[in-house]
């Protein structure tokens, strides 16, 4: 692992990111710690998903959208000059909030990756598409139906095809939008099971509007919330137990126990 | 009513005034279901009259008789007479005719030269030749040394047919169409006899005709009603409607690509253009002809008439001409459906494409593209239905109304099903109403396939995808 962010995969450093002439999110500093799990938690319109998004640069897609500040990968700006945001989307995956597998069969869902990477040896990529599937704890409900559409599978399963296909890539960075609001109570702890066990080899970041999962799974805990002008700001970050049982400010406190958000 | 009334609190009518309003909606929307039902069935009503029109002219009972009896012709069965007397029969009936059986029994050359060479190069070597003509080309010959050729050298059982054929030959007299046929039988007799006694025909007979037929598929075009066919012209349409494929479909779903994926949508030159497009798909097709005669028939005349590659004997009224204008005609209708297509394909999918590290083009390419193609596929479908019913801007373009000889490739003349159609209406004799009627099932044939293949790839796509 390349390690100039010493034990941080990627740090973002005092970002701001405006739509068009309105600024979404005000001078955002988080650290994202290797193998941890991060989360984002806060009530809706805060800018939670504007800064997951800027991590990779999906914001780039989107018409208007303009960054301000610096996000580090691998002790390099992801917003310098010469950086292509098709190599940072390759090494910091992500997965979104409703299910998006390609209407196509669940092996090509997962070659997608890799085949737009260059890679054509057809024994390399079932390799790929068996380990990836493996890690994402789907082998062994599909592997006799690999050619059946991405789409037959239930929504939980098409989460988890989801997640194989970041990391069919082998990003370091996996970030998770709002993965498991789609989905019903046991397909949720599937993914969550899942979370834990891939934070051994990747580094998550995580948004959700779950309470709970932000403190059953999460490592560090970012607290966002809009002030009068409508700007997300980030109220609080710390070790979730801490940011949970004793927060720093007023906002989180009366956040996580409920009285608004 | 009275508790709700006590507690003076629900603003809506009480349950009496609901229960009239209740039967009052579902009454209004009985009435629409039967105006829906109405619609469908007077869209199914005009389907079934235009079929039942159609089928009424492609069948029926024709008169028909002999050009001239085989007694008068050969004094007797023709098929007793030998090859010399059955060519000097052929020269006094249909001396036209002479030189044509030669080309097509005795040649060995290319038809183009066989006019220019000297009858002992173009005919088959073991030919015998009557006096002195051996080095005449055919056209410098007498009627009576291609008579006396004929005579020698092909055989009796060729003649026989080529007599029985073009001299004795058969004409139809009158035709009644398919309802008088199957209930006013007395009608058609009366008037049969009537007609016999009249002209007092060689061999008249009643006799019940499909117009449409395996010979009216493979003949080419002819003046006589009883032969003519419309191969020409089927192979003008699959030759025009292919190319017309061939320009359109590329263009039109590359601009669609660009305007959806590439293009902004906030200038104003880009609006202006996609405005443009909507309102060129409303364009009367006579105008694209018009632009057609103007640009490809006439500026373009060295390109479309094939003269830049040394063809000379064409100008620009060509296959390559009618197919660029009405690929420019369907081109909006592409464009339009493609754009929709496009569209629709949920953002999701490009976000998936672009978070695996995919560029721009690759996630167009892979999964935008795949995803929109079923959508492509029915506005090609729609416009390329369009485009085989088109007959307006070729007329314009110059397609030919009389052709005999078939397209040979992009420079070729040519003329298409819609404009036989067109041209065969036009004439004053029934005959040629009943051959409308039956290139009405060919066309409609042909749009069936086309759509058929192409609603099958869609299909297959479909679940491909």
């Amino acid at each position: 692992m390349n390690s100039q962010n010493g034990q941080y995969a990627v740090e973002i450093r005092d970002t701001s990111v405006f739509y068009g002439p309105r600024k979404a999110v005000n001078h955002v500093s988080i650290p994202i710690n290797r193998n941890r799990i991060t989360a984002f938690i806060g009530p809706s319109g805060c800018g939670k998903s504007t800064v997951l998004r800027t991590i990779n640069r999906m914001n780039d897609l989107i018409p208007g959208a303009r960054i301000e500040g610096e996000v580090c990968f691998r002790g390099q700006n992801i917003y310098g000059p010469d950086i292509d945001p098709v190599e940072i989307r390759r090494r910091i995956g992500m997965v979104f909030q409703r299910p998006n597998p390609f209407p196509k069969s669940i092996y090509e869902n997962l070659a997608y990756g890799p085949r737009v990477l260059g890679i054509r040896d057809r024994r390399l990529l079932d390799q790929i598409v068996e380990q990836s599937l493996r890690q994402a704890a789907l082998w062994d409900e599909v592997k006799d139906d690999l050619k059946k559409s991405g789409l037959t599978l239930s929504g939980g399963q098409q989460q988890r095809l989801c997640i194989a296909r970041a990391l069919a890539v082998e990003p370091e960075v996996i970030l998770m939008d709002e993965p498991c609001s789609a989905l019903d109570p046991i397909a949720t702890q599937y993914i969550e099971i899942l979370m834990k066990k891939l934070v051994e080899d990747y580094s998550i970041v995580i948004v959700t509007h779950n309470m709970q999962q932000a403190m059953r799974v999460s490592d560090y805990t970012a607290f966002f919330t809009t002030d009068e002008s409508r700007i997300g700001e980030l109220v609080e970050f710390d070790r979730t137990e801490k940011v949970f049982s004793s927060p720093a400010d007023q906002r989180t406190a009366d956040y996580i126990a409920g009285r608004f958000g | 009513m009275p508790d709700s009334a006590a507690q003076g609190r629900s603003l809506l009518p009480d349950d009496q005034t609901f229960a009239a309003s209740l039967t009052r909606r579902n009454r209004r929307a009985r009435i629409w279901t039967l105006f829906f039902r109405l619609s469908l069935a007077v869209a199914m009503a005009a389907l079934l009259l235009l079929l039942v029109n159609i089928i009424n002219d492609v069948f029926g009972e024709v008169a028909i008789s002999n050009i001239h009896t085989e007694e008068e012709v050969c004094g007797g069965p023709c098929s007793e007479r030998d090859s010399s007397e059955l060519a000097t029969v052929l020269g006094r009936y249909e001396p036209r005719r002479l030189r044509v059986i030669v080309r097509d029994q005795l040649s060995v050359v290319d038809p183009a030269v066989f006019t220019q060479m000297a009858a002992s190069q173009a005919l088959r070597p073991d030919t015998t030749f009557p006096a002195g003509s051996e080095m005449l080309t055919i056209n410098e010959m007498t009627n009576e040394q291609v008579v006396a050729l004929l005579g020698a050298n092909v055989p009796q059982s060729v003649m026989v047919e080529y007599v029985l054929a073009d001299v004795v030959g058969y004409a139809i007299l009158r035709s009644w169409p398919l309802f008088t046929t199957l209930f006013h039988y007395e009608t058609i007799e009366s008037e049969f006899r009537q007609l016999v006694a009249e002209r007092n025909p060689p061999n008249p007979r009643l006799e019940f005709r499909s117009w449409l037929s395996w010979h009216f598929v493979t003949n080419p075009q002819s003046s006589y009603p009883a032969t003519a066919g419309v191969r020409t012209a089927i192979l003008g349409t699959i030759w025009i409607m292919s190319l017309t494929m061939l320009i359109a479909v590329p263009l039109g779903i590359a601009a669609a690509i660009y305007l959806e994926e590439y293009a902004s949508g906030r200038s104003r030159l880009e609006q202006l253009i996609v405005t443009n497009i909507r309102n060129l798909a409303g364009v009367p097709s006579v105008i694209y002809g018009l632009l057609g005669l103007a640009v490809f028939v006439r500026a373009l005349e060295y390109f479309t008439s094939g003269a830049f590659i040394g063809l000379t004997d064409s100008n620009g009224r060509t296959i390559i001409s009618a197919s660029c204008t009405l690929a420019l005609l369907i081109l909006p209708v592409i464009i339009i459906a493609s754009q929709e297509a496009i569209r629709a394909v949920p953002q999701s999918l490009r976000d998936a494409s672009y978070g695996l590290g995919a560029t721009k083009w690759q996630t167009t390419r892979r999964v935008v593209l795949p995803a929109a193609l079923p959508g492509i596929m029915t506005g090609i479908i729609l416009s390329l239905s369009r485009a085989i019913g088109e007959s307006a801007p070729l007329i314009v373009v110059g397609a030919a109304s009389v052709i005999w000889v078939d397209p040979t490739g992009i420079f070729s003349k040519f003329t298409v099903l819609p404009i036989q159609i067109f041209q065969w209406t036009m004439r004053p004799q029934n005959e040629f109403r009943h051959l409308a009627a039956a290139a009405i099932i060919v066309l409609l044939s042909m749009l069936v396939v086309m759509n058929s293949v192409a609603i099958y790839l869609r299909q297959r796509l479909r679940v491909r995808f």
